[in-house]
C-alpha cells in the first residue's frame, strides 16, 4: 500500500531511517552536579537531580541494576507548564497532566543570539531583533516554539550558572518582544539554554519574569536548559518535548528531540552522540 | 628532651599494612565512671561519701568502712613515681608490636596507688607526676603519667606512648566536610596551623560563588575538593580518590533553618536538613569509615579520629529551630553506632555540642556567640587529649549543666 501511496508518518520514519530527517537531542544529562534555579535561601527551594542506588548485580539485587531518583519538577531540561505561574494559575488545562498532547508536537524557529550572549552574558533579545529576523526568515509561525540560541549549553558548571552578588547573568528576552510574540505571533512556547525562560536579571523586569508571567498567561509553555540549539536551522525544525504526566504538575525534566529535515550542503552529523 | 617525631615516610607499597589490634577491652560496669571522666577529659575518681576516702580500682562497696555509697568525684591527679617498668614482651599482641613499653605505679596525692601508662622517656622512679585519665585506643579508661608541671599535652604531642592517647592532628591528613560555612573555614585553619600535613576541604556546589575560599585557593598544604554530602556519588567518588589518606575526618556539614513544627516551610526543610546532615554523615561514614577503621594502626601517623560539629539543641530540642534540632539529635544517635564502627580500628570519635555560632544563619540568637576560630581550635585541643565529647562556649556548657540537674525543666524554659 506505501508503496503506491506512502503515508506521512511512513515517510517520516524512512526519512529517518535514510538520514534526510536527523534527530537531534537537545537534552542535558541530568546529574546531581547540573546547577539549579537559584532562590533566596529562606524561602523554599528546588532540589537537585539526586540518584541513589537500588542494586547493581550485587547482594542488593544479584541480577539488576537500577537506582532511586529524586528531583524537583524545574531541573535539568525542562519544560514549564501555564500552572507554573500565578499568571497561569486560573486558566484550564494548564497543568502536565491535562494540557493538550497534541501541543507536545510543534514546529520551532531558532533566532541566533549566540555572538552577542558571548559579548554580554545580559543580552536581552528585543522584538526590533525579531522583526529583523522575519525579514530573512518570513513571520514567525502560529502555534510554533521560539528557540534563543545563545550557545550557552557549551558552558558548565559556574560559568552556566554565571552568578555573582547581583544574581544570575544570562541572557533572556526582554518584556516587549515575549508579550509581542504572544499576542501578535501566537507562538505555542519560548526556549532557552539558559537556567529560566527568563533573563538572568529578570527579578527586575516589569513585569518580574516577563517570560513566565506572559507565556504561562497566556496558556504557553517555556522550555529551558536546552542544548545543541546551533544544529537546528533557523525554520523548519519539528520539537518533541513530551514531559512526565505529573498529576497538576507544574513542570517536569524531559527528552527534548528535534527532528531536522537536512539540506544536501548540511554535514550528517551523528544522532546517536549524547551530551555537550 | 623528647626526640621529636619526624613526619612519616611514604608508605611502602610491597608492605602489609598491619590490621589494628587493640589493649584490652573489657572493664566492669562500675569502672566506667572512669570512661566517662575520661570521655571529657576530667580526672575522676571513686569517692566514698561515708569516710570520705578516694577509691581505686573502682568498687561495689568501700573497702574502708563498707558504705555503698560510692560516687566519681573530681580528685587530683599529683602523685609519686614509686616504680617504672620497661615491658619488652607482653601477651598482649597490641602491647608486643608497640615494645618496649612504660608503665609504672603511682602514690597519688589522694591516697590511692594504680598503674598507669608512662611516657616513652623521661620519668623515673622518685619523680613527681601528674596522673591523667585518658581513652586508651580500646575506647577505655586508662592512666597516663606525665611528668609534673607538664603544661598540657603539647608537652607530650610527640611521645609514641601518649600519640596512642590522642588523636593529634600534627603531620596526619585532614577532611573538612563543608568549608562553606565558616565553622568548616575555621577547621581548615586550624588543623594547618596545628601541624596537620594536609587539609582537604570540602566544598559543595562549586558552580555557585564563594569569595570567602579565595585565600584556600593556592595555599600550601590545603585542597579543595569537591564534596556534596547530599549526593551519593559525590561522596563516594571523594571516598575513592582520597578514602585512604584521611586520618582525621571532620564533619561540619550542616544545614541551619529555623522553624517549628507548624511552619509553612517545615517540612521541606527538615528533608534537605535530614539530606545533609543525618544522611550526609552516612554517606560519610559509609563511603570513608571503613577504610579509616582499617587504617588505625597505619604507623605513627594512621587515621585518628572522626570529629562531628553538632548544635547544643542535640541535646534538648530548640522548639524555634525544630527540624534542625531534631536532626542532629538523630546524628548524635547515630555517631554512637559510628564510634562503636570506628573502635574496631581504634579510631576516636569526638562530638562537639556548640552553641550558636557567629554565623549567617544564627542572626536571630542572642550573644554569646561562639566564633568559629574558637570552635575549631577547641576541637585540635580535644584530639590532641583524645577526648570523645567537649561542650564548647558557655550556652553548650549551661545546657549540659541543666539537663544533667533537671531536663524537664530544660524542655518547659524553652518555651514558657
Amino acid at each position: 500500500m506505501s508503496a503506491v501511496a506512502p503515508s506521512t508518518l511512513g515517510a517520516l520514519v524512512a526519512g529517518i531511517a535514510a538520514g534526510s530527517v536527523r534527530v537531534v537531542d537537545l537534552t542535558h544529562t541530568l546529574t546531581p552536579e547540573f546547577p539549579t534555579i537559584v532562590m533566596p535561601p529562606e524561602i523554599g527551594q528546588s532540589a537537585p537531580f539526586r540518584m541513589e542506588e537500588i542494586s547493581r548485580y550485587d547482594a542488593k539485587g544479584p541480577s539488576w541494576y537500577w537506582n532511586n531518583i529524586s528531583f524537583g519538577e524545574h531541573t535539568g531540561t525542562h519544560f514549564d507548564a501555564p500552572i507554573h505561574w500565578q499568571s497561569g494559575r486560573d486558566l484550564p488545562n494548564n497543568a502536565l497532566d491535562t494540557l493538550p498532547a497534541g501541543d507536545l508536537v510543534a514546529p520551532a524557529v531558532v533566532v541566533d543570539c549566540a555572538e552577542a550572549c558571548a559579548r554580554d552574558p545580559d543580552f536581552l533579545l528585543t522584538r526590533d531583533h525579531l522583526l529583523r529576523w522575519e525579514e530573512q526568515h518570513g513571520p514567525v509561525p502560529a502555534r510554533s516554539w521560539v528557540l534563543m540560541r545563545s550557545d550557552w549549553y557549551r558552558r558548565s558548571g559556574a560559568a552556566f550558572a554565571n552568578l555573582d552578588n547581583e544574581g544570575p547573568h544570562t541572557p533572556g528576552p526582554d518584556a516587549e518582544l515575549i508579550r509581542w510574540l504572544v499576542t501578535e505571533r501566537d507562538i505555542l512556547g519560548f526556549g532557552t539554554e539558559t537556567i529560566g525562560t527568563d533573563a538572568g536579571q529578570a527579578a527586575h523586569f516589569s513585569p518580574p519574569f516577563p517570560a513566565h508571567f506572559h507565556l504561562h498567561g497566556a496558556g504557553r509553555y517555556g522550555l529551558q536548559c536546552l542544548a545543541r540549539l546551533d544544529e537546528l536551522p533557523p525554520t523548519g525544525a519539528v520539537l518533541l518535548t513530551a514531559p512526565l504526566k505529573i498529576r497538576n504538575g507544574s513542570g517536569s525534566p524531559l527528552r527534548v528531540i528535534a527532528l531536522v529535515e537536512d539540506t544536501a550542503t548540511r554535514n550528517p552529523t551523528d544522532e546517536r552522540h549524547g551530551d555537550a | 628532651m623528647m626526640t621529636p617525631l619526624p613526619p612519616p615516610p611514604k608508605a611502602n607499597p610491597l608492605a602489609r599494612r598491619k590490621v589494628p589490634t587493640l589493649p584490652p577491652r573489657a572493664r566492669s560496669r562500675a569502672a566506667h565512671g572512669l570512661t566517662a571522666g575520661a570521655a571529657v577529659g576530667r580526672f575522676v575518681l571513686q569517692r566514698c561519701a561515708g569516710c570520705g576516702r578516694y577509691l581505686y580500682p573502682a568498687r561495689e562497696i568501700c573497702p574502708h568502712c563498707l558504705s555503698p555509697s560510692l560516687e566519681f568525684r573530681d580528685a587530683p591527679g599529683g602523685g609519686v613515681c614509686l616504680a617504672e617498668s620497661r615491658i619488652a614482651v607482653s601477651s598482649e599482641p597490641y602491647f608486643r608490636e608497640r615494645a618496649p613499653w612504660r608503665s609504672g605505679l603511682v602514690q597519688m596525692d589522694c591516697g590511692v596507688q594504680l598503674v598507669a601508662h608512662l611516657p616513652a622517656q623521661g620519668i623515673e622512679a622518685g619523680a613527681r607526676v601528674e596522673v591523667r585519665l585518658v581513652l586508651d585506643r580500646a575506647g577505655q579508661a586508662v592512666f597516663f603519667a606525665a611528668p609534673a608541671g607538664a603544661a598540657g599535652p603539647d608537652d607530650l604531642a610527640d611521645d609514641p606512648a601518649w600519640r596512642e592517647m590522642s588523636a593529634d592532628p600534627r603531620h596526619r591528613r585532614v577532611l573538612v566536610s563543608d568549608v562553606r560555612n565558616p565553622v568548616g573555614l575555621a577547621m581548615v585553619h586550624a588543623f594547618r596551623q596545628a601541624g596537620a600535613r594536609h587539609v582537604f576541604a570540602g566544598c559543595r556546589e562549586t558552580w555557585k560563588p564563594a569569595p570567602e575560599l579565595d585565600a584556600l585557593r593556592g595555599a600550601e598544604g590545603i585542597e579543595i575538593v569537591p564534596l556534596d554530602l547530599a549526593d551519593e556519588r559525590s561522596v563516594d567518588d571523594l571516598a575513592r580518590q582520597i578514602g585512604a589518606r584521611t586520618d582525621i575526618l571532620v564533619n561540619t556539614a550542616d544545614h541551619v533553618r529555623t522553624g517549628g513544627v507548624f511552619d509553612p516551610l517545615s517540612l521541606g526543610r527538615a528533608r534537605e536538613t535530614l539530606e545533609v546532615t543525618v544522611l550526609g554523615l552516612m554517606r560519610l561514614a559509609r563511603a570513608f569509615g571503613p577504610v579509616m577503621a582499617a587504617r588505625g594502626a597505619d604507623g605513627t601517623h594512621g587515621a585518628a579520629a572522626w570529629v562531628n560539629v553538632l548544635p547544643a539543641a542535640a541535646l534538648a530540642n530548640e522548639p524555634g529551630l525544630s527540624f534542625h534540632s531534631a536532626a542532629h539529635a538523630a546524628v548524635l544517635s547515630l555517631s554512637h553506632a559510628l564510634r562503636a564502627e570506628l573502635a574496631t580500628g581504634g579510631v576516636r570519635l569526638l562530638n562537639a555540642f556548640v552553641g550558636p555560632v557567629d554565623a549567617e544563619w544564627y542572626q536571630g540568637a542572642p550573644p554569646p556567640r561562639v566564633a568559629p576560630a574558637a570552635l575549631a581550635a577547641q576541637v585540635v585541643d580535644a584530639l590532641r587529649r583524645g577526648l570523645e565529647e567537649i561542650h564548647v562556649g558557655a550556652v553548650a556548657q549551661e545546657l549540659r549543666d541543666r539537663l544533667a540537674a533537671n531536663p524537664k525543666a530544660v524542655e518547659r524554659e524553652r518555651w514558657q
